[in-house]
């Protein structure tokens, strides 16, 4: 008799303790489907015309397969959001980063090969051959399909490149702005 | 075996990621549980199909075929819209 009302006690308290646990793995189970967003978060650093375009590639791709995408355009990425470049106002080393740096997405050098613009010619026209969407194109597909785009403020501000150089309807930010939708990203990546 | 579709995308010549982005604009034209045949050159597209399919949740693969026309191949692909 005894024995029968100890191993009841022993299941009672066993299964009470075993929902507890179900119902705590649930809540944290919430927590972290929350803290996860469908976002791929992409690095642009370099101004490299083959590096940007895999960038390029990757952020239309998740946006296509129903993704958030966001890309963080910093130091030589900054020359691929470029739509002219002034020199008015400029630092003797803003104007002479200015006369090295592309003007826009349209004279980004490739990465090797570059042979001072003629390997980035050839490459764009070795795309065009094989039909693959110029860099432009895919730029604004991008913005089309609501990629997020942030201009990063400070390596902007250390280039001395104004807001004016840059292609209208870009965010700006530090790293938080990078790291608040990276920390939530199930994939980020480094260009 | 012929797969009963509501419209067709031509995606002939287009090279990564355009199939893709136009299946997407061209699904989000259909109703809910319509079926969009897209017709391709590119053979990354079977791979990339799946791959679209298996992480969205508003799409479903149908069925994958390859045809041969003309010497080269033509990858199908039937997605329904689920959501």
């Amino acid at each position: 008799m005894e024995l029968a009302t100890e191993v009841r006690a022993a299941h009672e308290s066993s299964s009470s303790e075993l929902s507890t646990r179900v119902a705590e793995l649930e809540k944290r189970l919430a927590s972290l489907e929350e803290r996860s967003e469908d976002r791929v978060t992409i690095v642009v650093f370099s101004g490299d015309l083959d590096r940007v375009l895999a960038a390029f590639i990757i952020a239309t791709g998740a946006a296509a397969m129903g993704q958030q995408a966001s890309m963080f355009f910093t130091f030589w990425g900054l020359s691929v959001v470029k739509k002219e470049t002034t020199f008015e106002g400029k630092t003797v080393f803003q104007k002479m980063m200015a006369i090295m740096s592309p003007d826009s997405s349209q004279a980004l050098p490739v990465s090797k090969m570059n042979y001072f613009g003629a390997g980035a010619k050839m490459l764009r026209t070795m795309m065009k051959q094989k039909n693959v969407s110029s860099l432009e194109d895919l730029i604004a597909l991008a913005r089309e399909m609501g990629v997020r785009m942030i201009a990063c403020e400070m390596s902007r501000d250390v280039m001395g490149i104004k807001e004016s150089e840059l292609m209208p309807g870009l965010e700006c930010g530090g790293v938080a702005t990078f790291l608040g939708d990276a920390l939530t990203s199930r994939v980020s990546l480094f260009v | 075996m012929s797969i009963a579709f509501d419209k067709v995308l031509d995606a002939r010549g287009m090279n990564c990621p355009m199939p893709l982005v136009n299946a997407r604009k061209e699904i989000s034209k259909l109703d809910l549980g319509q079926v969009l045949k897209v017709m391709a050159t590119d053979r990354g597209s079977v791979a990339d199909f799946q791959g679209w399919t298996k992480v969205a949740k508003n799409v479903e693969l149908v069925a994958q075929e390859t045809e041969a026309s003309a010497g080269a191949s033509l990858y199908v692909h039937y997605i329904r819209r689920t959501v």
